[in-house]
């Protein structure tokens, strides 16, 4: 069948998943929960009861195989969840752990790690943090982190900087050359571990981020997730999937900007009259009406993509992201912006999602690192 | 959805079988996109070959009733024809405002002797309409229209001017907007009435656009007689027709980059600049393509996204406004592209050489696209009222 097998749509099952995330995180996690642990400085970052209760509705499963315990979900229904969050920006371990850290093991695990992680992951007993980036703008190739063989393991030494849940995670997932051969490898730290410094670094988002020195990490065998086997494909698909959940998130968070926006329009009043009866504003506004209908058709066609493994799943993945990112500055600007004055106060909620919207936008490549991805992925 | 299979199956045969090689090509020229009409000139025997093979199944007009000629197909096996169409590359057979304007309207609002009367035409593209709506002091505000139609008992007198009628010197029939009650509120006293350009008092006069082409005329109407069969829907109630129409005359100029050409513009940028390990040499006009590509591809998601939305009953309202201005301000972006792309070549009028001056004219020609059918800040106006709700109050 080479005719299009699948609409543009969300289907019964994804839709109602949407909902029920929604209620969920406007009801029990809402944008007060992450200034109450940013004014706490809590230590965690998150709050245990929400990711518990997260746990619970089954999202810790969404991607995981019904073979090892989960709800084989797919990644169009985890996008459902990951976008109700930007209208939230509810802090969790769901990306680091549930998308990334999940992808990482079905993608590379061995039979044994899957059966001991994923199920141990779906019940919410073990958290991940991916430990990739070293530098301050994303370059997958840029990976000095290195494995050094010895005995019948390894010793793991470098540096990973803006580790999303380094922390806080039980395991760090480390991306690092191995030996001489200039291989990646993907393995599993115990974050615990003697030789493992990780300092946390408070971010604009306050959200959870941690930069995290290796000297002279001890690790079996059997913490690597490939093997000796090169991981580098496995490294720049879970860059795709982490891009187009972020994509995702940002889309929610625009769509959440955008609405509080017009409302906020709809609502002001200057000489008399609503400040949304002025042109100037409403053709701002339409315009971003326009730009984030076209984000919501890329968002959710590169999580289509994912799931069917389609042969255009990097290039969509690179576009989403990039649209994603240009669309979030615009609409988070523009909300200050159109607020005015009281846009800029911090007892609004618009400063949380302009801070979240930049760290989303350069975890994994801005728009123009993605613009430049896709161009070389066209091959020009 | 087996039926459907079968549907499938048996389309792609006949596609197979009947779709010419040389209609399977990308759409060069305007000519090689059929319009029909008594004036029509085909550019090849397969180009009617293709016309007639199609229309014989009501092809033209795949989902419109067999009762009228059409192909009487439901939304999906439209939705069908449609890939498989675009599975072999197929031209669209037809192209014309009797299919996508007052094909739509005469079957919504138009009486049964209408219908019988002007559908098969349009199917079988055996009519060219054109459409009379601006006028010189009222394009923007169309409701404002001037053109007089005055009752003379058995029939009307129509006495005004139209202009940007798209073709009018090439069409046969004219579907047209007139003033019935001048004594009304201006948008309660509009009429839409459908008459041959032959008859007598009609001129046409084409105008000379910057791109060189003329596509546009100005229309005169001196004493024009209407006949009374003409009226389509009721009396002073043609606003509502009007505001019909213009939503699918927004599809159609949304829908120019979804059509059969590939729109991509980095093999135009390869081809021009050629690579550098890789790469094209100029960066920032790299980072320039690649943005478009990214709206030109987000915009084609768009447009299937709200087709399937449609389909499944889902939706908002005004998204032709949202189709319309995106599709042509994307289509804009591309052009001043390729002028990039070709620099000061891209820029060339005239010579064998240059394609005489093809770019340029093209170029030229889709500044219009932002203004015709509703302008860009009308879309914007559309969207911020009737979907944004603002302004209200």
């Amino acid at each position: 069948m080479t005719g299009r097998t699948m609409a543009l749509l969300l289907n019964e099952e994804q839709r109602m998943l949407k909902d029920a995330a929604r209620e969920f995180l406007s009801g029990h996690a809402p944008l007060t929960q992450l200034r109450k642990l940013r004014d706490q400085r809590d230590p965690l970052g998150y709050c245990p009861e929400t990711w518990r209760a997260m746990v619970e509705l089954g999202w810790t499963g969404i991607l995981v195989p019904e073979a090892e315990g989960g709800l084989a979900f797919g990644h169009v229904g985890m996008g459902q969840i990951l976008e109700e969050g930007g209208r939230t920006l509810t802090a969790s371990p769901l990306f680091a752990t549930a998308v990334l850290g999940v992808s990482a093991l079905v993608l590379a695990g061995s039979e044994a790690q899957r059966s001991a992680l994923l199920p141990a992951i779906v019940a919410g007993e073990l958290t991940l943090a991916p430990a990739f980036d070293e530098s301050p703008r994303h370059d997958p190739q840029a990976v000095a982190t290195h494995l050094r063989p010895q005995g019948d393991g390894f010793v793991l030494d470098g540096v990973k900087r803006f580790v999303p849940d380094g922390h806080s995670a039980d395991r760090l997932l480390v991306s690092a050359r191995l030996g001489e051969t200039g291989r990646i490898a993907l393995a599993l730290v115990e974050r615990s571990a003697p030789g493992v410094e990780v300092q946390r670094v408070v971010m604009a988002d306050s959200r959870n981020s941690a930069e995290i020195h290796f000297q002279s990490v001890q690790l079996a065998a059997g913490d690597l997730l490939s093997g000796v086997e090169d991981a580098a494909d496995t490294l720049l698909r879970l860059f795709e999937i982490g891009n187009v959940h972020l994509a995702a998130e940002l889309l929610g968070l625009s769509l959440e900007m955008f609405e509080q926006t017009v409302e906020y329009l709809n609502t002001r009043k200057q000489f008399g009259v609503l400040i949304g009866s002025y042109q100037g504003l409403q053709h701002r506004a339409a315009h971003l009406y326009s730009e984030l209908e076209l984000l919501k058709s890329l968002v959710l066609k590169a999580l289509q993509a994912l799931d069917t493994d389609a042969a255009e799943t990097p290039r969509l993945a690179s576009l989403a992201k990039a649209k994603a990112g240009e669309i979030a500055t615009l609409a988070t600007n523009e909300a200050v912006q159109m607020h005015g004055g009281v846009g800029m106060t911090d007892e609004l909620d618009i400063g949380f999602f302009l801070k979240r919207a930049r760290v989303a936008e350069q975890l994994y490549g801005d728009h123009r690192y993605h613009l430049q991805r896709y161009a070389a992925l066209c091959g020009y | 959805m087996a039926d459907l299979e079968q549907f499938r199956r048996e389309t792609r045969a006949w596609l197979e079988a009947n779709c010419p090689r040389s209609m399977r090509e990308p759409v060069v020229e305007f000519e090689d996109r059929c319009w029909g009409g008594t004036k029509w000139q085909f550019v090849s025997d397969d180009q009617k070959r293709w016309l007639e093979v199609m229309a014989e199944r009501g092809w033209t007009a795949p989902d419109w009733p067999a009762e009228y000629g059409g192909g009487g197909l439901s939304k999906e096996e439209t939705r069908v024809l449609r890939e498989e169409m675009q599975r072999i590359n197929a031209r669209v057979p037809l192209f014309s405002m009797g299919l996508s304007m007052i094909g739509p309207a005469l079957l919504k609002y138009g009486s049964e002797a209408l219908k019988r009367q002007h559908i098969p035409n349009i199917v079988q593209g055996r009519i060219w309409w054109c459409q009379g709506y601006s006028e010189p002091n009222y394009g923007s505000d169309l409701a404002g229209l001037q053109t007089r139609c005055e009752d003379r008992g058995d029939h009307f007198i129509v006495n005004g001017q139209k202009v940007w009628t798209s073709y009018a010197d090439r069409a046969d029939w004219m579907f047209c907007l007139v003033r019935t009650d001048p004594e009304a509120p201006k948008h309660a006293g509009i009429s839409l009435v459908l008459f041959d350009m032959n008859t007598p008092g009609v001129t046409v006069k084409p105008i000379r656009l910057i791109s060189g082409k003329s596509p546009f005329c100005e229309t005169f109407l001196d004493n024009v007689r209407v006949e009374k069969d003409q009226l389509v829907g009721e009396l002073n109630r043609g606003w509502e027709l009007a505001t019909y129409l213009l939503t699918h005359e927004r599809e159609m100029i949304g829908s120019i980059g979804q059509s059969n050409v590939d729109a991509r513009l980095h093999p135009h940028a390869i081809e021009q600049l050629g690579l550098d390990r890789g790469q094209l040499a100029d960066s920032a006009l790299r980072t320039d393509i690649a943005r478009w590509e990214m709206d030109q591809r987000a915009f084609e998601l768009t447009a299937e996204r709200i087709t399937d939305e449609a389909t499944a009953g889902q939706g908002v309202g005004a998204a032709s406004s949202t189709l319309k201005y995106a599709g042509t301000e994307i289509n804009k972006r591309r052009h001043e592209l390729l002028v990039a792309i070709h620099g000061q070549r891209g820029l060339a009028w005239e010579g064998d050489a240059y394609d005489h001056g093809i770019i340029a004219s093209q170029w030229l020609r889709t500044k219009g696209n932002s203004i015709e059918g509703g302008t860009s800040e009308i879309q914007l106006n559309i969207i911020a009222k009737r979907i944004l709700g603002l302004g209200r109050a």
